[in-house]
C-alpha cells in the first residue's frame, strides 16, 4: 500500500515540476522584461537577472517613453487597429461561418474551400502585392489599410472555429425557432450567438493578440505620420549605434498591459470553448 | 383550427424516394397518429407539413390553402420535438415568448398567454427556471407550452414521449389527451409506439415503407386491418400468424387446413380465391387459450412463459416450427418444457392471402 502512495507521489511531483519548469520558461522572458524595465541603464548591463534594488530602482525608462507624447498616440493607434479589426472579424466571421454552414446555395463550397485556403496560406506571403493594391487605393500610411489587411487575416480562422460550433448546436433548436415564427436575423442573434459565446472569446484572443503584437505590416503600411503602433513605437528607441534599452524595456512593458486585461477577461470563456466539443 | 390535406405527396432525397404519394385529409378537430416502424417515413411526413421539408411533388393544404411554399411561421403549425428542443439560455418563460415577441402581439396579450399555457400545463411556478434546472417531464411540458402559445391551427408532435421513462410516459400521454379534449385542436402525432397511438388518436394513419397502409380508427384498425402488415403492428403482443391452405370456399366461409387435426373454416367471404391458395391465419394471443375451450385447436411445446401478474404470455413452438403466443390468466400453472393444447374461435380468426391482404370478414366484430 506504501510503495503505490510513494509511486503515485513521484509521479505528482514530478508532472508538477515538468508544468513550473515549462511555466518558468514561459514567463520568464516576459519578468526580465518588466523587471529591468525599472532598473537603471548600467544595473540592466552589470546584474540583468537580480531584481530593482533601491540603488538601482530607476524609472527613467517610463519617464522618456511617457515625456515623448506620442507613446499614447502609438497606443491609441494599436488600440485603434486591434479593436475594430477584432469586431470586424467576430461579426463578419459569425454571419459567414453561419451562412456557409446552414444555407445550401450556389458557390457555397467554392466559398468554404476559399476560407480553407486562407488558413492555410500564410498572408505575408502576398505582402508585395498587398502593397501595391493599399498605394493603389490610395490607403498607404493609414490605420485603414491595417484594418482590411488584419481583417483578411483572422476572417478563414474564425470562420472555421466558429462554424464547428455552430454545427455542434442541435438542428432541432433552429427549426424550433424558424416554426415558432422567428425571422432568420433573429435567430442568428438571440438563439446562435449566445450559445457559442465560449467560441467567440476563443476566436477573439487567437485574434486580437497576433494583431497588437505585429511588428510586420505596420513597418510596410503605416509606418509614418503619427500612424505608428505601438509595436513600431517601441523600435525607434533601438538606434544603429545605441540603443535606449530602458526606453525599449518600458514601452513593452506598458504595452502588455491592455491585452493581459483583455485576456484576463475573455480567459473564462476561453477554457470553456477549448473544452466544449470534448465531451457531448 | 384548421383541416389539413395531403394529396399524393411525394419526397425524394435525390434519387432515394422516402415517400411515393401520400394522399390524406385530416379534418378540423381530429387527433391523427402517424405509426408505423423506424424509416417508413411518418416522421418525413410531418416535417413536410410543418415546412421544414421541401416537397418533391403533390399538394399540401391547411386551412383550404396551398402551402407548398410557404415557410413554417406562416403556416400556422406549431411543432413540439422529440427532443424538446427548449433555448438554453432562456426561461421558462422566454422560452414561451420568444415566438410571440416577433409574431407582433402586444405585451400584454403575449403576457396572458403565457401564464394561461402555464397554468394547463402546471407550470407556473417553473416560469424563472432555465430548461436545465428542469427535469424531463417538465421540458417535454415546456415545449407543449411554447406550441399552445401560438394558438395554430394545427399541433405538430414529433415522438414526444420518446425520451421520458414509462411512468412518465403514461402520465404525459393522459395530459396530452386532455389537452387535446380542452383545446379542440387540430393535432397531428407522430410515433412508433402503437399503445400510444390506439391511447390518444381518433384516426390512425398506419405507414410502412413510404407508404400509407390503412387509415382509420383505433378499434377499426384492431378489428379489420387491411393486410398483414397492419394486423401485426396494431396490438400487443403481435398477432399470431400460421401458415394454411385453402381446401374449400363456401357459403360458411374458407375452409383452412393448417397442419393440425381438424381443418377450420374462417368465416370470411371467398373473394376471388381457389382451393389450394396459400393462406395465413391471424389470431391475436387475447383471443387464445389454453386446453379446448374454443372450437379451433393447436398444439405446441412452451418455450418461455412470462408472468405479468395480472395476465401470463405463453411462447409456444408448433410441429412444423411456427411460433404461437397464447394470453392466459394470471393464475396459470403453465410451464416451460410442457406440450399443451391452445385453441380459439373461429370467428376471432384474420384470413390473408399470399401477398398479406385481408379477405373480408363477414362478420362485424366491435362497431369501428
Amino acid at each position: 500500500m506504501a510503495m503505490v502512495n510513494r509511486r503515485v507521489n513521484l509521479n505528482r511531483i514530478a508532472v508538477h515540476a515538468a508544468l513550473i519548469f515549462y511555466t518558468l520558461i514561459a514567463t520568464c522572458p516576459i519578468a526580465l522584461v518588466l523587471v529591468n524595465s525599472m532598473k537603471s541603464r548600467n544595473a540592466i548591463f552589470g546584474n540583468p537577472l537580480s531584481l530593482p534594488t533601491p540603488a538601482t530602482f530607476d524609472l527613467v525608462g517610463y519617464q522618456q517613453v511617457l515625456e515623448k507624447a506620442d507613446f499614447l498616440l502609438y497606443f491609441g493607434n494599436s488600440l485603434v487597429v486591434t479593436v475594430v479589426s477584432l469586431a470586424l472579424v467576430l461579426v463578419t466571421g459569425a454571419m459567414a461561418a453561419w451562412a456557409l454552414g446552414e444555407y445550401r446555395f450556389k458557390g457555397n463550397t467554392v466559398v468554404a474551400l476559399y476560407m480553407a485556403v486562407g488558413i492555410m496560406v500564410p498572408i505575408r506571403l502576398g505582402t508585395v502585392s498587398i502593397l501595391k493594391m493599399i498605394v493603389g487605393m490610395g490607403l498607404i500610411n493609414s490605420l485603414t489599410a491595417l484594418i482590411l489587411v488584419y481583417t483578411a487575416m483572422g476572417l478563414p480562422l474564425a470562420i472555421l472555429i466558429l462554424g464547428e460550433f455552430m454545427a455542434q448546436i442541435p438542428r432541432d433548436l433552429r427549426e424550433a425557432a424558424r416554426c415558432d415564427g422567428v425571422s432568420e436575423y433573429r435567430i442568428f442573434t438571440a438563439v446562435i450567438l449566445p450559445l457559442i459565446r465560449p467560441a467567440v472569446a476563443t476566436v477573439a484572443v487567437f485574434t486580437m493578440v497576433p494583431i497588437w503584437n505585429d511588428l510586420w505590416f505596420p513597418l510596410i503600411l503605416a509606418s509614418g505620420d503619427g500612424k505608428q503602433t505601438i509595436t513600431l513605437g517601441a523600435q525607434q528607441f533601438i538606434g544603429q549605434y545605441v540603443t535606449n534599452w530602458n526606453a525599449v524595456l518600458a514601452a513593452l512593458s506598458l504595452a502588455i498591459a491592455p491585452i493581459l486585461v483583455l485576456y484576463v477577461v475573455f480567459s473564462r470563456h476561453l477554457v470553456r470553448g477549448l473544452t466544449m466539443g470534448a465531451v457531448k | 383550427m384548421a383541416d389539413v390535406s395531403l394529396r399524393n405527396i411525394k419526397k425524394a432525397y435525390g434519387k432515394v424516394e422516402v415517400l411515393h404519394g401520400i394522399t390524406l385529409d385530416v379534418k378540423d378537430g381530429e387527433f391523427v397518429v402517424f405509426v408505423g416502424p423506424s424509416g417508413c417515413g411518418k416522421s418525413t411526413a410531418l416535417r413536410i407539413i410543418a415546412g421544414l421539408e421541401e416537397i418533391t411533388s403533390g399538394e399540401l393544404y391547411i386551412g383550404g390553402k396551398l402551402v407548398n411554399e410557404i415557410p413554417p411561421a406562416e403556416r400556422g403549425i406549431a411543432m413540439v420535438f422529440q427532443s424538446y428542443a427548449l433555448y438554453p439560455h432562456m426561461t421558462v418563460y422566454k422560452n414561451m415568448a420568444f415566438g410571440l415577441k416577433f409574431a407582433k402581439t402586444n405585451k400584454e396579450d403575449a403576457d396572458r398567454r403565457v401564464r394561461e399555457a402555464a397554468e394547463i400545463l402546471k407550470l407556473t411556478p417553473y416560469l424563472d427556471r432555465k430548461p436545465r434546472d428542469l427535469s424531463g417531464g417538465q421540458r417535454q411540458r415546456v415545449a407543449i407550452g411554447r406550441a399552445i402559445v401560438r394558438e395554430p391551427a394545427v399541433f405538430l408532435f414529433d415522438e414526444p414521449l420518446s425520451n421520458l421513462d414509462a411512468a412518465l410516459r403514461i402520465n404525459t400521454r393522459i395530459e396530452i389527451a386532455k389537452l387535446h379534449r380542452t383545446l379542440k385542436a387540430t393535432t397531428i402525432y407522430v410515433t412508433h409506439d402503437q399503445v400510444e397511438a390506439m391511447t390518444l388518436a381518433t384516426k390512425i394513419v398506419v405507414m410502412n415503407q413510404g407508404r400509407v397502409e390503412q387509415v382509420g380508427g383505433p378499434l377499426e384498425l384492431y378489428h379489420h386491418p387491411r393486410n398483414q402488415f397492419v394486423a401485426g403492428f396494431i396490438g400487443s403482443p403481435k398477432m399470431n400468424f400460421v401458415p394454411g391452405r385453402i381446401t374449400a370456399i363456401d357459403a360458411r366461409g374458407v375452409t383452412v387446413e393448417y397442419g393440425e387435426a381438424k381443418p377450420v373454416v374462417v368465416p370470411v367471404g371467398g373473394d376471388g380465391a381457389k382451393p389450394g391458395d396459400t393462406v395465413s391465419l391471424g389470431i391475436r394471443p387475447e383471443h387464445m387459450g389454453e386446453g379446448s375451450a374454443g372450437s379451433v385447436g393447436f398444439t405446441g411445446t412452451i418455450e418461455a412463459v412470462e408472468l405479468l401478474g395480472e395476465a401470463s404470455y405463453l411462447y409456444l413452438r408448433r410441429n412444423d416450427g411456427t411460433p404461437l403466443t397464447v394470453r392466459s390468466p394470471g393464475s396459470t400453472i403453465a410451464e416451460a418444457g410442457a406440450t399443451i393444447t391452445a385453441s380459439c374461435n373461429a370467428d376471432a380468426i384474420h384470413l390473408f392471402d399470399e401477398e398479406g391482404n385481408a379477405f373480408s370478414r363477414r362478420n362485424a366484430a366491435v362497431a369501428a
